[in-house]
């Protein structure tokens, strides 16, 4: 298949639609805009269902319906919607549904800005709703990255029984790069996932079975029973941790004096920094991680080579990532910090010069 | 000897857990009736809300979904469209669906979802201790307005089936009571009038249940009725709001 | 000739089949059950015309009414 030129926003919306995803809902909010348009326009044409919602409030409990009922559904917004959302995404972590979350950041708190922004860190990955639960969080950096992550977080969501987000940002949303898709399932494939979760989902009893009661449910009032709930919910969470974790390494090596570690945008002005400093002869390395929970702390851990004088986190943010950067390098080496916050993106030259620096 | 009154298949064998003499077990009997009237046991689903009914979803002997607080006609619309063939009813009270859910049910009749609505009014909130709700009369006490509802300060006790039949798409929107045999008989129909609309996939259909709340109302369960007659009756009138069937516009 | 049976599992002992019955042939038993309640029971089956009113009025759906 050949590549097509598409905006972030436009590209993760086609993947999912061809992932077997039939139903979307959302509200719009700017830089998602032409993710929902992009839904309205293509889910009449593929026989699914688009509603614009009346909120993320109500467009997120559609989305616990829809996924109670066993089917591929998605919802996606901004950084004020998504914190809307955080209500029905506890309760749907709580009753163990399969859905795609999508974040496209912007620069917060409150109302904030429209720009690119990284500062929902902690929300998606630290909790966001009420209660112990954990959200499956894939960190794109670029739009064919984006595409092919809204595949995979079909396939996470249905093996764990989990809502997985994708947390992108408004740059990744609004920029225009080409696109390789997966072929679009097949009809066969598509009936497949259609019955995959008839065991628990809400469906029909088509066979009259007289014991047939299907709930979709996160209420436990005896303390006892919602202990024993939430500790399986932990063991799941366990097995997505040893099977799940994602990341790229760039430039690792034993010659390696600074390690740099940043995610999505970041990431991408992170390493063309690099990619100057090593043409002058530096040797600087870069993990980023593609699952922000599961964090890749081993990976990083390893990174550390034995030149490695200092580890480096980039962000868009005020230093949320650098503290799972400190879990992984655990006091070996000194962890700084360096992040740009209103929406602001920092530059290749930005990073080179804090790069430099420290040689 | 031939059975005619027994509970009907679509309930478990749960017992209600609502306070003695509450009505709203007997909404929740007429729509297990009705279903099973309709032979729609093995193709109806529920959302149960957060109030007093939240256990909903192991009163009823089919597939439940539990919504959180207000959310039941935004879940309902999520299940109905991902499983078309299914029908879907909520099941809510008066703080779930007047207060912290009217976006959700505003929204979901005016998009005219296929869905069925059972809306428990009981001036009150039951379940967290009797806290004023939006249905609560005027001068009315609760332990949230112990001084008697102000509708100066707090406004007017909203009257739902009213405000939905300001908007075009509703199918069928009646308000009926649970406070005598007959009554009961009426609150019946109408139960059954809206699930039969909803297996033949007419529109939205909403019923409102004037219920007792004998707990926090703080009368035994029938003074409750009595009071009910006498002061929810007058302001929330009794009747049919929009039939489309019947040509009530 | 009806039967009317109330199941002291569901009754909750509320008082309204009793107050509904035209034939006023129900009443609170001496015995208590599981829950503490003092459950309805028919002490007339003889009179019992099977109206279902009774069973109509009952929130916990505990009578059982043949015919
Ligand atoms: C988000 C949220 N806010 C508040 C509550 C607490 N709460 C539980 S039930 C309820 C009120 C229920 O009253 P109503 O809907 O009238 O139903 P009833 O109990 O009278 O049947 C409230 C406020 C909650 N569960 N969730
Ligand atoms: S608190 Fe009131 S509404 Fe709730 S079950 Fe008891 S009597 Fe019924
Ligand atoms: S069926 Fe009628 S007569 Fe018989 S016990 Fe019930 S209410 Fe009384
Ligand atoms: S109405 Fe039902 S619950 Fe109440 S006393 Fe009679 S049988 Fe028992």
């Amino acid at each position: 298949m050949s590549k097509i030129l598409m905006k972030g926003n436009e590209a993760v919306a086609e993947a999912a639609i061809r992932a077997g995803c039939r139903l979307y809902f959302a509200y719009p909010i700017t830089p998602q805009s032409e993710l929902i348009e992009y839904m309205a326009k293509m889910m009449p044409k593929v026989g699914g269902t688009f509603i614009q919602a009346e909120s993320e409030i109500a467009a997120i409990n559609m989305v616990y319906g829809a996924a109670g009922v066993g089917k591929r559904v998605m919802t996606s917004s901004s950084s004020p919607g998504i914190s809307l959302k955080q209500e029905g995404i506890s309760y749907m972590a709580g009753a163990e549904l399969p859905a795609v979350i999508v974040n496209v950041q912007r620069g917060g708190p409150g109302l904030g800005d429209i720009q690119p922004a990284q500062g929902d860190y902690f929300q998606a990955v630290k909790g966001g709703g009420h209660g112990d639960y954990q959200l499956i969080v894939l960190a794109p950096s670029s739009v064919q990255e984006f595409a092919d992550l809204a595949a995979d977080a079909f396939d996470l969501a249905d093996k764990y029984r989990n809502p997985v987000m994708i947390l992108a940002d408004g740059m990744l949303g609004q920029m225009m790069e080409p696109v390789e898709f997966k072929p679009a399932k097949t009809q066969e494939e598509l009936d497949a996932l259609a019955n995959q979760h008839l065991s628990w989902c809400i469906c029909p009893n088509a066979d009259g079975d007289a014991k047939h009661h299907h709930e979709i449910n996160s209420l436990e009032l005896d303390p006892e029973i919602l202990e024993k709930k939430v500790s399986k919910l932990y063991e799941k969470y366990a097995e997505v941790e040893k099977n799940e974790v994602r990341y790229e390494t760039y430039n690792l090596s034993d010659d390696n004096e600074i390690l740099c570690v940043a995610w999505g945008t970041a990431a991408r002005v992170v390493k063309s920094a690099i990619n100057e400093l090593v043409a002058q002869g530096k040797s600087i390395g870069l993990v980023r991680p593609i699952t922000c929970w599961p964090y890749p702390y081993e990976a990083i851990a390893s990174a550390i080579g034995p030149k490695v004088k200092k580890v480096y986190v980039f962000e868009l943010n005020s230093g949320q990532m650098v503290e799972d950067v400190m879990i992984a390098v655990n006091g070996k080496v000194p962890v700084d910090f360096w992040g740009k916050l209103g929406g602001i993106v920092f530059t290749p030259a930005d990073i080179q010069a804090k790069l430099e620096a420290c040689f | 000897m031939q059975v005619i009154a027994k509970r009907p298949e679509t309930l478990t064998a749960e017992p209600f857990t609502y306070c003695p003499g509450c009505t709203h077990g007997i909404a929740t009997r007429l729509i297990a009736e009705a279903i099973e009237e309709q032979g729609l046991i093995n193709l109806m689903a529920g959302v149960a809300p957060v109030g007093c009914a939240v256990f909903a979803y192991k009163f009823f002997n089919f597939d439940m979904a539990e919504a959180a607080h207000g959310r039941a006609p935004a879940v309902a619309t999520g299940m109905k469209r991902g499983r078309p063939n299914m029908h879907i009813f909520t099941y809510q009270g008066d703080g779930d669906l007047a207060a912290i859910g009217t976006a959700e049910i505003v929204h979901a009749a005016n998009r005219g979802e296929h869905i069925s609505v059972f809306f428990i009014n009981n001036a009150i909130y039951g379940m967290t201790g009797g806290q004023m709700a939006p249905t609560t009369l005027a001068g009315m006490k609760t332990t949230t307005s112990p001084y008697g509802r102000n509708p100066e300060d707090i406004g007017y006790p909203i009257r739902m089936c009213e405000l939905l039949s300001s908007l075009v798409a509703p199918y069928y929107i009646e308000r009926v009571s649970l406070l005598s045999p007959g009554d009961i008989l009426r609150a019946k129909k109408a139960v059954n009038k809206a699930i039969q609309y909803n297996k033949e996939e007419r529109g939205f259909t909403f019923v409102e249940l004037i219920s007792t709340c004998p707990t926090n109302w703080g009368f035994d369960p029938d003074k409750a009725r009595e009071w009910a007659k006498e002061n929810m009756l007058p302001y929330y009138k009794l009747g049919v709001y929009r039939d489309k069937g019947a040509g009530v516009e | 000739m009806p039967r009317v049976t109330v199941d002291p599992f569901y009754c909750k002992g509320c008082g309204l089949c009793i107050i509904a019955c035209p034939k006023k042939i129900l009443r609170f038993s001496e015995d208590i059950n599981d829950k503490g309640y003092h459950y309805a029971e028919c002490f007339n089956q003889e009179d019992c015309t099977a109206c279902r009113l009774c069973y109509i009025t009952c929130p916990d759906v505990a009578i059982t009414i043949e015919k």
